[in-house]
């Protein structure tokens, strides 16, 4: 390479740039290290929430916090996917949120184990009137060690068989209402040339939904209870290889037709199957109204149903438990320096105000009282048949890939990907699953 | 510190560097090491650290939060038995190899063809350009798209290449062969251009000569174009490999690994362990070994292929 600049000139600056590349990077590890006491600064509370749609909610609600409050609440909006990354690199260090957003269970757990939350059981047990305030199933599933590190802030996101009234329709069925009812409409569907149900079979968790339902149904509730406390053997428990079996029955039926193994929902390839009329059921988040609502608005309005799962012949659970998020929760870290005012703003969850703004928004609150608010709902109908659903139901299961600890769940997707696909038998299936 | 030491040096080299220079021609010697200097910090600061801590960790179990635990060796010997990723290392192997030779011929004849002076070819050379200018987020999401088995062209194009249902990036085969197409198909303008640029370089004279002996288009291709374009087959090929074996955001996007492990290629699984398993150590050891064989590969590339000399092409002329 030839030099531009003379020999001398050239190594001068050379040895100037590396004494500045030097220092610098040595002021930043000095600046680093004084200020790592932790856990933020006193008057104010960094708050973090997840960046989507809602969070207009929140926005609101710590600006009416704000004017009453001396200790000011800031808010940062941490867009999507980087969320639970970003949370997790900054706990443990001085940038650190005081209060954040999380999906309770498996998202915190790590957390609950280094001690980093505050346990939130005493106010709970002091305070009936926050603890009655919202369903009762809900607050449970928030629980982690049998403790309360949430408090829920956001709307139920129960799932849901939704079906296609249209297809319905001209096939002259009506909704499932038992297992005999979905087998024989599987047939029918088949028959019509219509996919019975759609599957995002590409990305795993929709077949999560389909397997947390079943075992639901199948073995009870406990039975995920006992996986989820940790107990490997509980995957070896009669149950899970039933609803493993059930798969592959489902599968073999053409119950998801051929293709469901290259079907997403991320691109909305499950949802646009559905709306269609080439998809007559899907199994789905409660969000999937909204996400309709906003691609195929004549859908909702004209053949968009929804019902509850069925009950599976002889099987032990209620079939009006529910799986899915029951809500999103905001945790207060231990490190938090405003421990009182934190207190009193994730109460702020429970408010009036609030809960008003949640319904506007078009969530379905998780206060036990929210139903009379339910009549200025944009879909009421929607709106009321989840909340009897939830409020209704014994347990709510947590989706199991948010109950379980991050190092297990995602070989966990992986595994019922491949019981879907046939690349795993229902017996390898279980046995993958205990030697996780 | 390091700085003073090294401006200390520099005051002295001088002399000496300018009276070693043999042919006394401006500017023909080599640099010093000065030079070097701001570049190996860099370095040091941003990769070597890094990789050591990396190396380091993986003799730990660490969820990202806390303290690290020593392991010892656990990582490894699970690593060792682990069947994802020697299934991992296959397919990272299997993508180099495929993604290789569907890249370096296609890329050669655009390359080529688009050194000439054929009518239209500034307008058709920027329209094969264009994948390049997109991101590779944008273009993955794009073919997903395309691949819907309902709603994309693979609906209709399915039943021709074995596909009835569009059923491809369900299916383990199908999938791994879009996952080489996409990346393929996005990085072939960057290397027709490497060869644009190389074809351009040959002597018309060389085209001249062989016209005169009555050399057919064929034969000149064969005889002329590519011994003369050795280096840059070499060069182009360097990249290929060390590219995809570092492969990772269209298989994020399009496959998510998917069906199953069967296009979890080793970076891919490294991340998931990371960053969705939280699992640093065990991702660490996954990591360190992504390094070794990376720089190995491309060690070995350019000693088997005399890329570290360079010889001239053009030697005798």
């Amino acid at each position: 390479m030839r030099n531009i600049l003379s020999p001398r000139g050239g190594r001068a600056v050379a040895a100037i740039t590396a004494t500045i590349v030097a220092s610098s990077a040595l002021a930043a590890c000095g600046s680093d290290g004084s200020e790592a006491a932790g856990g933020g600064k006193e008057g104010t509370l960094n708050v973090w929430v997840y960046q989507d749609a809602s969070t207009k909610v929140q926005e609101a609600a710590v600006e009416r916090f704000n004017k009453t409050s001396d200790v000011k609440v800031k808010l940062t909006q941490v867009p999507g996917d980087s969320y639970q990354d970003k949370v997790r690199t900054a706990m443990g260090t001085p940038n650190a949120p005081d209060i954040f957003f999380n999906w309770g269970g498996g998202s915190i757990a790590n957390f609950v184990e280094k001690d980093m939350l505050v346990d939130l059981t005493p106010e709970f047990e002091k305070d009936p009137k926050l603890k009655g305030a919202f369903i009762q199933s809900i607050v449970e599933a928030g629980k982690v060690n049998d403790k309360f590190y949430g408090v829920p802030m956001r709307g139920m996101q129960p799932v849901i068989l939704f079906y296609n009234k249209n297809v319905f329709e001209k096939a002259g069925a009506e909704p499932p209402e038992s297992w005999d009812d979905v087998l024989a409409l599987i047939d029918t569907f088949k028959g019509e040339g219509v996919t019975p149900f759609a599957l995002a079979g590409a990305d795993a968790w929709p077949e999560l939904m389909w397997v947390e339902y079943l075992l639901d149904r199948i073995g009870g509730a406990e039975v995920f209870q006992r996986i989820q406390s940790g107990d490997a053997e509980a995957w070896g428990d009669p149950a899970v290889l039933k609803t493993a079996q059930t798969v592959e029955d489902l599968v073999d039926r053409g119950a998801f037709g051929k293709n469901y193994a290259s079907v997403n929902y991320t691109e909305d390839g499950a949802s646009t199957l559905f709306a269609k009329d080439r998809a007559a059921m899907h199994l789905m988040g409660s969000w999937e109204f909204a996400n309709q609502k906003s691609n195929q608005p004549d859908f909702v309005k004209e053949s968009l149903g929804w019902t509850a799962f069925p009950a599976i012949p002889d099987g032990k659970g209620d079939p009006k438990s529910v799986v899915g998020n029951p809500t999103n929760y905001w945790s207060i870290n231990a490190e938090a320096k405003e421990q009182e005012t934190a207190l009193e703003f994730v109460k702020f969850a429970a408010e009036e105000a609030y809960v008003g703004d949640l319904v506007d928004n078009g969530d379905v609150p998780t206060t036990s009282d929210a139903e009379e608010r339910l009549a200025s709902h944009s879909a009421p109908e929607y709106a009321e048949f989840q909340y009897e659903m939830v409020k209704a139901a014994p347990d709510f299961t947590l989706s199991w890939d948010q109950a379980l600890p991050a190092q297990k769940a995602d070989p966990m997707l992986t595994n019922i990907q491949k019981l879907f696909n046939g690349q795993l038998s229902a017996k390898d299936f279980t046995e993958a699953m205990k030697g996780l | 510190m390091p700085a003073s030491a090294t401006s200390g040096t520099t005051v002295k080299e001088p002399a000496t560097g300018v009276v070693a220079r043999p042919s006394g021609a401006s500017g023909a010697g080599r640099p010093g090491l000065g030079w070097a200097v701001p570049g190996l910090l860099f370095f040091a600061f941003f990769a070597i650290v890094p990789m050591l801590l990396v190396v380091a960790l993986s003799f730990t179990a660490w969820e990202g939060l806390g303290t690290p635990e020593w392991t010892g060796g656990a990582n490894w010997s699970r690593l060792w038995n682990d069947p994802v990723m020697r299934q991992a290392v296959w397919l990272s192997v299997l993508l180099t190899a495929l993604s290789w030779l569907f890249q370096t011929p296609v890329a050669l004849l655009l390359g080529v063809w688009s050194a000439g002076r054929q009518r239209n070819r500034a307008v058709l050379s920027a329209i094969f350009f264009l994948p390049l200018l997109a991101s590779s987020v944008a273009l993955a999401l794009l073919w997903k798209t395309l691949l819907d088995p309902n709603f994309g062209l693979i609906a209709d194009l399915g039943p021709y290449i074995g596909f009835p249902d569009g059923n491809l990036i369900g299916d383990s085969r199908g999938a791994f062969a879009a996952v080489v197409f996409v990346a393929s198909w996005q990085f072939i303008p960057f290397h027709t251009l490497l060869y644009q640029g190389g074809a351009r370089q040959i002597p018309a004279s060389l085209y001249d000569a062989a016209l005169v002996d009555g050399a057919g288009t064929v034969r000149q291709f064969f005889s002329i174009t590519l011994p003369q374009l050795r280096n840059t087959i070499i060069t182009s090929s360097v990249l290929m490999v060390v590219g995809a074996l570092t492969f990772f955001d269209t298989v994020l996007i399009l496959t998510e690994g998917g069906p199953g492990t069967d296009t979890t290629i080793v970076p891919y699984l490294m991340y998931r362990t990371g960053f969705q398993a939280f699992d640093m150590g065990y991702a660490s050891a996954i990591a360190t070994i992504l390094v070794v064989i990376a720089t190995s590969v491309s060690l070995l590339l350019v000693r088997l292929t005399g890329f570290g000399a360079m010889r001239s092409t053009r030697e005798g002329m």
